[in-house]
């Protein structure tokens, strides 16, 4: 019953998770921006803005600019989450290459930063009254279950282990369409439960910065407006009425 | 001046300070609604339709599928709060519905509530909201204390900018009927008469003839300013209040003497006698597009080959990043010349070229500073390196002012502030509003002051001269304390008298 649940509920928030998120990256793809917005000074050439939008992924460039102590528990964060992802990998993948084997020592020391980092960024949520006024109640929840699903996990690390074979098992047999059992240990079903939630909530939330930051016009943008007409269908329409 | 020159003090000036947060400080101010007429020359309802929410709503989606930046931007939010201390109306005011993401969170509300799956079904959740009569007050309110100045946008992770917000909420305020009177007024001048003081071709050409006889009186030589020739090199576009607002004037004269010194042959055109371009500010598309293609009919019936913009900050954002997109392709000008040039790229190429000569010490009574007009600074170019926008006008100041000094690093080039006055908020009845946007780069300017004893700052933009000349007095300088970049190059070019007249 438990293992039937849970295969059903991982089946549903991938379905969810890799639709919704293709969906929101189609309509941010289709949708057309008719004018030349790029924040300036901007790159001239499209090699240029890959590298601006790396900066902007890798390092924050923007945020840094902005404020140091939404940077530094932002860009912590991400990264320790980054890190944390690919430790994950080992779990779905049978044997385990020999670089995630390495990424494994670094993978339990980013769960103290992923940690970290989220509860400076929710301490700022309470502390700073400028965030304060702009948060809502979905910001709260959003923190609150990245840091549930953070805790729960160091939990099955350093407080309980939980039986990490069979859970693997799971896993890989649920990406086989060959149900395994699932180990009924309440942290472990907390952690995936808050997992499930994550993935299901991805695409119909603030999460979908994760995709907009490349689609943002003012960040993706080539500077050469007086060198190359840039024009969306419907305004070419408008060029109908044009004499010459 | 009035503010003594005291180092000491210069650092108890901080143009960043936080202000104390006041909720609800700025809910009274609004700019006038425009009359039925003004509506209807822009091609909007006169008045608030009886379905308006429906209509909002309607437009609001109509937006959405046809500005990517609207979609992403409502949707990347995370509330992380960088761009909550850079809004200058912000930091004048401490109204916190004056923090960029607060402005934007007026039309996320509604979008989420009637375009998103949590909004409609856990509107609580996720601060969404239904469009009342309450928020309909505020988006006229707050979206009429944004001046699209973009700086929200350096600072943001995901670049949103609130321009863009701002523009999309007043193009559904017209939409039903409840369009701003200063914007709407002046667009329908533009579309009837070619500028926006509505000055028509005779008292534009008197006006000229009048600066010609100025300009000889003053130092001998007839520098000439063309209207309407047919068959000139160079088109000069500029905004119409160059051509008697101070120091604006100043600023077409330096023009003309650069045009006269490089043998020039230029004509400015009474039917697109404007560089300025309010259908940006009200974020129509539409409006913006039949002000740009009287330019290139302007164009083609002079038969030019180049087109120069004068100093205006948005003008030269419609100009640089705009124009090509609503009114090109301009295959039929000179190709050897970027399409179009701003003056200062021009009087900047002079220079390089050895073509200008100076006399630098005409302004050694000024010690000066610049203030990057903001929609330059962050929507434009000069040159063909990212950065020139500061760079160009800088080396111009620097060839003709032997004393330059620039306010401190975090209030100028990407990240200068806006004078206060920008995105269609130069009206009176907004005067409060504009006296605290500019507090920010006043205080900047205070700091050179007090540092370096800087007497005057030069702008490249219309709007930012006659607002500094406005609100300059309340901060203790003079209200000639601002001036044209190519004022100063006025001053120091040396013209020669004519060998042998008759």
């Amino acid at each position: 019953m438990l293992t039937t649940i849970y295969a059903c509920l991982f089946y549903v928030a991938t379905v969810v998770l890799v639709v919704g998120f293709a969906n929101r990256i189609r309509q941010f793809a289709t949708t057309p921006a008719p004018l030349k917005i790029p924040t300036m000074p901007a790159p001239t050439t499209k090699t240029g803005v890959a590298f601006r939008l790396f900066r902007e992924v890798a390092f924050f460039e923007s945020l840094f600019k902005a404020n140091k102590w939404i940077w530094v528990f932002g860009w912590v964060f991400h990264m320790a989450l980054a890190v944390v992802l690919i430790r994950h990998l080992r779990y779905f993948v049978q044997p385990v290459p020999e670089v995630l084997a390495l990424v494994q020592p670094f993978g339990v020391l980013a769960s103290f930063a992923m940690v970290a980092g989220l509860a400076g960024l929710w301490g700022r949520r309470f502390v700073v009254e400028r965030i304060r006024y702009i948060s809502r109640p979905s910001d709260h929840l959003m923190l609150a279950l990245l840091m549930g699903i953070g805790l729960s996990g160091m939990m099955m690390k350093f407080v309980a282990h939980t039986d990490i074979v069979a859970v693997k098992a799971f896993f890989l047999g649920l990406m086989r369409f060959q149900i395994q059992p699932i180990p009924a240990d309440p942290i472990l079903l907390v952690h995936l439960t808050l997992v499930a939630v994550l993935m299901i909530v991805f695409p119909f939330s603030k999460l979908v910065h994760s995709a907009g930051v490349f689609f943002s016009p003012s960040r993706n943008q080539v500077d050469n407006s007086r060198e190359v007409r840039h024009l969306a269908p419907w305004a070419a329409k408008l060029e109908a009425d044009r004499a010459r | 001046m009035y503010i003594k020159n005291d180092p000491s003090e210069a650092t108890q000036i901080d143009p960043l300070e936080m202000p104390a947060l006041c909720p609800g400080a700025m809910e009274g101010s609004n700019p006038w609604v425009a009359s039925p007429d003004h509506q209807a020359s822009c091609g909007f309802p006169g008045e608030l339709v009886d379905n308006w929410q429906e209509k909002a709503i309607e437009k609001m989606g109509e937006l959405l599928t046809k500005y990517r930046s609207l979609k992403v931007y409502l949707d990347s939010c995370v509330k992380c709060g960088a761009c909550t201390d850079k809004c200058h109306y912000f930091l004048g005011t401490g109204d916190p519905k004056n923090m960029p993401v607060a402005r934007q969170d007026l039309l996320r509300k509604v979008y989420r509530r009637h375009f998103t799956l949590a909004g409609k079904w856990f509107p609580k959740l996720v601060g969404a909201e239904d469009l009342t009569k309450e928020v309909l007050d505020d988006w006229y309110s707050y979206f009429h204390q944004c001046s699209q100045c973009r700086r929200c946008s350096v600072f943001c992770p995901y670049g949103i900018d609130t321009a863009e917000i701002s523009m999309a909420g007043r193009e559904i305020l017209d939409h039903i009927g409840k369009g701003q009177k200063y914007c709407n007024e002046i667009i329908g001048k533009v579309h009837t008469i070619g500028n926006n003081l509505g000055l028509n071709k005779n008292a534009l050409r008197s006006t000229l003839e009048g600066l010609e006889e100025d300009i000889e009186d003053d130092i001998g030589v007839p520098v000439k300013l063309p209207l309407d020739k047919k068959g000139a090199d160079i088109l000069l576009v500029t905004p119409s209040a160059d051509f008697f607002a101070e120091p604006h004037v100043d600023g077409l004269i330096g023009y003309a003497k650069v045009f006269h010194a490089a043998g020039a042959n230029w004509t400015i055109s009474s039917y697109a006698s404007e560089a300025a371009n309010f259908g940006m500010f009200i974020g129509s598309y539409e409006n913006m597009r039949e002000i740009s293609l009287r330019i290139r009919q302007a164009a083609l019936d002079l038969g030019v080959k180049r087109i120069v913009f004068g100093e205006c900050g948005h003008a030269w954002r419609v100009a640089y990043s705009f124009l090509n997109t609503l009114a090109g392709p301009f295959d039929f000008l000179d190709p050897r010349y970027p399409v179009p040039q701003h003056i200062c790229e021009y009087t900047w190429d002079l220079i390089q070229e050895g073509k200008l000569n100076f006399d630098k010490s005409k302004n050694d009574h000024i010690k000066l500073t610049f203030h990057d007009s903001c929609n330059v600074a962050r929507a434009t170019r000069m040159g063909d390196k990212p950065g020139g926008q500061f760079e160009i006008p800088r080396a111009i100041l620097r060839t003709v002012c032997n004393y330059y000094y620039d306010m401190p690093e975090d209030t100028i080039k990407e990240a200068t502030f806006c004078c206060g006055g920008g995105g269609g908020l130069l009206t009176d009845e907004l005067m409060d509003l504009r006296k605290k946007g500019s507090s920010p780069r006043m205080k900047a300017l205070q700091t050179v002051n007090q540092e370096h004893g800087v007497t005057h700052m030069a702008a490249i933009c219309a709007i930012c001269k006659t607002q500094f000349a406005k609100v300059m007095p309340n901060f203790g300088f003079e209200r000639d304390s601002i001036l044209s970049v190519h004022q100063l190059v006025s001053n120091a070019i040396i013209l020669e008298a004519p060998q042998d007249d008759e």
